[in-house]
């Protein structure tokens, strides 16, 4: 057990196996008088004796083990951070406060376009960002300064164990040494790597800083970059077209990337799918210019062209290892990615080269990630404290114009670790109160949890597609840290809107409706002859301990009894022979199942 | 109407992110016109429902008769009597008039009348400190009215009181006059038809009169039980209140008659309490199970313009529980991300979690005051419902750039005395 602290702690270890020695008695017999402990391991750290396992444990929790390894005079810092990014900086930081001599080298190296992000300039809109992009980044320098740590605007690579070489901007060379590392150099937007991507695409990098309108833009790509990017180009006006090769938003739950894209649809974006771009040329140079994309069907030989002024991509992010010198000290990295795999502490295939924030394999590309996870390492190495990084249930955001949020697992994920049988999904679609008045649509969002049987039904799963999904999805991400069970969500109230006579508020609450995993279908017009939107509310029944299933939803759907044959606000007879369903038709007996259409 | 004001605040707003438009006027007529539809629709949506769940509903004046009949009184005049196994009284409560106010009924209106006001309300006075006067004065301002709240003695003051004097203080900041400390003594109608109140302040005890369109009371609500006759039935209320007493199963002083809502004594006047408490109660009067409703940690939002959610413990009860040296405060002011371009004043942009002191630290209330302060809280309700401790919310990841966020990082406790002011991202 000590080994493994020792190890990942990044600290070589002297192991003398008193059973595998021949004079093993004699020795244990020294050390027991040199330390009064006859028992192993007995531990003893740049000639300091410890103690035995449970000493050790103590004194690192106390931060003295650190203390006695600190011994290192030999190297200019305890840290080295490379890139100062979101987990660089609070890695930095953390450590900095902690009491280590801290150095971060930070350098951001021009896209293609010639725009290194942070310079600023595109009409009202952009300049407004750039003045918000650049007092972070001043408030940034000003807390390294005050926590006394050193940023070097230069770009580091390792040229041996423990050193690196740093180049400024003018190509001045210094070397600096350190105990540890830490690589947090992040991504840069990928290219396509096809005739003209270079020369005359943007990309996301390039997007916030420029200093004409894109115009029409073509977005290739499926990731959440590209859908946000689109989607708020068309929020702002313009004509978009999304490029997509095969899946949307690879990684998350598919039912709800699909829902999303649909809601970009209703706000005129075109998707392209199934494509890939082949070739861009430039019609006309400007500001915007005009190109010309030919793209490629992925499922045949169909060719198609298009005019945009802008083409942006978006189709993936690529790790910033390789020209930092990793090889030269062999850290392993994934040569079809780019990413550094590290393990549960964060520590690379060199103990004392760690890895934190995007360049990581297999992490959440996420910035409270990367901070999170530089944070907690820094306190683990120079802080005494044992606490790792908790990626599962790390929740996210899409910011397309209707976002979507989410927590745990996709539906499908969660199907294929823990088997359809082993779990129950509970959705509804929901209709926000500023949507009623404003006649937007009911059936658009849209939420579902999925729970697991085994566990008390807890909550593994949580997805929401509506506005201001990341503000509701973070609370119901620190439920799930506690456990949270679809009991537990049953028993809390709702924060509530309308009540028939003080109707002063509005907000979004959780009704959920119990679904065989089978039935997903649920209608919510309350008037079905009505177009969607304009009078009724959705259904909410919400139900209470013997849960209605969606099938009673579906049979309540025609609720305008026989009784009540004129609705009274289209005036619509809905009981006449309207085209479709009848009301009648669609009264189910409650045992039976009710099949989705179609 | 709440969204209509916040609208107006982000047509404002849009101009710094480079949409060219001039603030236009607002059209009340025309939002009134959609919200009163909307609260018909409701209304007819609840009336379907019933009708397809075969409960019959019968428009009538109910009063009891004895402990197990009703009768019920027709528009018409018509008298009908009903007997039941059991019954519940949920009859809520209606806004208070104050009648010792000289003018107060002729001439002012409630928050019942002010969202079916055919014209404008012009400039307004709300009497009270509630949330319902709070909410009606700010989304006034927020439509462009000439807009004044009378407050007696402490906003809000059942909650928190350092978030509701953060709540007003926004308020008085964005155009809200304030007075604090008056109270109304009679209203006049003048000979053009504006309304003439005066007041006086009760520390100088200097009396003043103001001129308004509208007056609105906004002092509190009184439950509907004068009319149903509850001594017939043995049901017995709180003679200060009126409310009727109930237990923990919502049974009044009679084993068979129930109260659920604004109309029982001590409970959270909540729409969604009383529809959980109505649910549960069904459920046990059928048999089908015995839990009770838990009125705990019930979460809730104040819609003012700046909004305020919260859940669990205030402060000052947090302290009172368990005493100052075992309760810690952990505070920000924040700045949401929205505010930035158009440089909007984030000076009470603040959340503070108040926690037991004793490790893991439970946390035993959350207040958040900022944008879509209902839909952050919410979820941390949850939380709290599985028992979160200060470490559990501190180790859930942040979504970003969300305000929500923000409770996910607070830091800072009131007793460090370090600035609570969060820098950078």
């Amino acid at each position: 057990m000590v080994k493994e602290l020792f190890s990942s702690l990044g600290v070589d270890c002297n192991i003398l196996e008193l059973d595998q020695v021949d004079d093993g008695a004699s020795v244990q017999e020294v050390l027991s008088e040199i330390t009064n402990q006859r028992t192993v391991p007995n531990i003893f750290v740049n000639k300091v004796h410890v103690g035995g396992c449970d000493r050790t444990f103590q004194a690192h929790q106390s931060g003295l083990l650190q203390k006695l390894l600190q011994e290192d005079p030999a190297y200019d810092y305890d840290l080295i951070v490379i890139g100062g990014g979101s987990g660089g900086l609070s890695c930095a930081q953390e450590a900095a406060a902690l009491g280590r001599r801290v150095m971060v080298l930070d350098l951001v190296v021009p896209s293609p376009q010639g725009t290194s992000w942070v310079k600023h300039n595109w009409e009202t809109m952009t300049e407004a960002i750039q003045k918000h992009v650049g007092s972070l980044n001043w408030s940034y320098r000003r807390a390294l300064r005050e926590k006394a740590v050193a940023y070097v605007n230069s770009y580091g690579e390792f040229v041996e164990h423990h050193k690196i070489k740093a180049t400024d901007g003018k190509g001045q060379e210094t070397y600096y040494t350190a105990a540890k590392f830490v690589i947090a150099t992040g991504e840069r937007p990928r290219y396509l790597g096809i005739q003209g991507d270079k020369e005359y695409c943007i990309t996301s990098d390039d997007l916030f800083s420029l200093p004409y309108c894109p115009g029409a833009t073509l977005v290739v790509g499926a990731s959440s970059v590209a859908l946000e990017c689109a989607g708020f180009l068309a929020g702002l006006g313009l004509e978009v077209t999304v490029m997509v090769r095969s899946q949307l938003l690879r990684g998350f739950d598919q039912e709800m990337a699909e829902k999303v894209a649909s809601s970009m649809q209703q706000i005129g974006v075109r998707f392209l799918r199934k494509f890939v771009p082949v070739e861009v040329q430039q019609l006309e140079r400007g500001s915007p210019g005009k190109l010309k994309v030919v793209a490629k069907s992925t499922e045949g030989t169909e060719m198609i062209e298009g005019l945009y002024n802008t083409v942006l991509l978006a189709i993936g992010r690529d790790s910033c290892t390789k020209k930092i010198g990793l090889e030269k000290i062999g850290v392993k990295v994934n040569e079809k990615t780019g990413k550094i795999p590290v393990n549960d502490v964060e520590q690379s295939s060199v103990p004392y080269v760690y890895a934190v924030g995007d360049v990581v394999e297999g992490k959440p590309e996420l910035t409270p990630v990367a901070v999170q996870a530089g944070r907690l390492l820094a306190r683990r190495l120079f802080g005494g404290r044992l606490e790792k990084c908790d990626y599962i249930n790390a929740p996210t955001v899409v910011f397309t114009p209707l976002e979507y949020g989410c927590c745990g697992y996709a539906e499908e994920k969660a199907v294929e670790v823990y088997r359809k049988e082993n779990l129950e999904v509970y959705h509804t679609l929901f209709w926000p109160l500023e949507w009623t008045v404003a006649c937007r649509d009911s059936n658009t969002c849209y939420a579902k949890i999925i729970c697991s049987k085994f566990d008390n039904d807890r909550v593994i799963g949580f997805h929401v597609l509506g506005p201001k999904a990341g503000e509701i999805t973070q609370g119901f991400a620190a439920a799930m840290k506690c456990g949270l069970t679809k009991q537990l969500l049953d028993d809390t109230i709702g924060i509530h809107p309308t009540c028939a006579q003080d109707d002063v508020g509005v907000t979004f609450r959780m009704w959920f409706l119990r679904a065989e995993l089978q039935y997903r279908q649920l209608s919510v017009n309350s008037c079905r002859f009505l177009p969607v939107g304009r009078c009724s509310p959705p259904w909410r029944s919400r139900s209470p301990r013997g849960w209605t299933s969606c099938r009673r939803a579906a049979e309540a759907k025609p609720l305008l009894s026989r009784s009540l044959s004129r609705c009274r606000f289209c005036e619509d007879d809905v009981l006449s022979g309207k085209p479709g369903d009848s009301v009648g038709a669609r009264r189910r007996d409650s045992s039976s199942a009710v099949h989705p259409p179609g | 109407m709440h969204q209509a004001a916040l609208l107006g605040g982000m047509i404002h707003d849009a101009s710094h992110y480079g949409w060219k438009v001039a603030q236009p006027p607002h059209d009340w007529r025309k939002m009134a016109e959609a919200v009163q539809n909307h609260v018909k629709s409701l209304n007819w949506g609840h009336r379907v429902q019933l009708q397809d769940r075969k409960v019959k509903y019968f428009n009538f004046k109910a009063s009891f008769v004895n402990p197990h009949m009703v009768c019920g009184v027709s528009k018409g005049g018509e008298e009908t009597l009903l007997s039941a196994d059991h019954i519940v009284i949920a009859t809520g409560g209606r806004p208070r008039y104050p009648t010792h106010i000289e003018g107060a009924l002729e001439y002012g209106i409630t928050s019942d009348d002010i969202f079916w006001l055919k014209e404008s309300p012009g400039k307004t006075l709300v009497v009270g400190a509630s949330y319902v006067a709070l909410e009606c004065a700010g989304f006034l301002t927020g439509l462009g009215l000439d807009t004044t709240v009378m407050i007696r003695s402490v906003p809000l003051r059942a909650f928190d009181q350092q978030m509701a004097s953060l709540v007003t203080e926004h308020m008085a900041v964005h155009g809200t006059r304030i007075l604090r400390g008056c109270t109304p003594l009679r209203v006049e109608r003048l000979s053009d038809g504006r309304l003439q109140v005066t007041w006086v302040d009760l520390a100088s005890d200097k009396k003043d009169t103001g001129t308004f369109d509208t007056v609105l009371w906004a002092v509190g609500r009184v439950p509907e039980t004068r009319g149903l006759n509850l001594e017939k039935a043995g049901v017995r209320t709180n003679p200060n209140t009126q409310k009727i007493l109930v237990d923990a199963q919502e049974a009044t002083s009679v084993p068979h008659i129930y109260a659920i809502g604004d109309v029982a004594e001590g409970r959270p006047e909540l729409t969604p309490t009383a529809i959980m408490a109505g649910r549960l109660l069904a459920q046990r009067l059928c048999s089908r199970s015995s839990d009770l409703m838990d009125y705990d940690n019930v979460p809730t939002t104040v819609f003012t313009p700046l909004e305020y959610g919260c859940v669990g413990l205030s402060e000052e009860e947090a302290v009172a529980r368990h005493g100052e040296e075992r309760v810690e405060v952990y505070h920000a002011y924040y700045k949401p991300l929205e505010f930035v371009v158009p440089e909007r004043d984030a000076s009470q942009c603040y959340i503070k979690m108040v926690c037991l002191r004793e490790p893991p630290q439970l946390v035993l209330g959350l207040h958040f005051l900022g944008p879509n302060a209902g839909e952050v809280t919410q979820g941390f309700a949850l939380g709290i419902k599985c028992g979160a401790s200060y470490q559990q919310v501190m180790r859930t990841v942040g979504i970003h750039p969300t305000c929500a966020e923000e409770v996910a990082k607070l830091r800072i406790s009131k007793r460090s005395g370090l600035d609570p002011t969060v820098t950078g991202c």
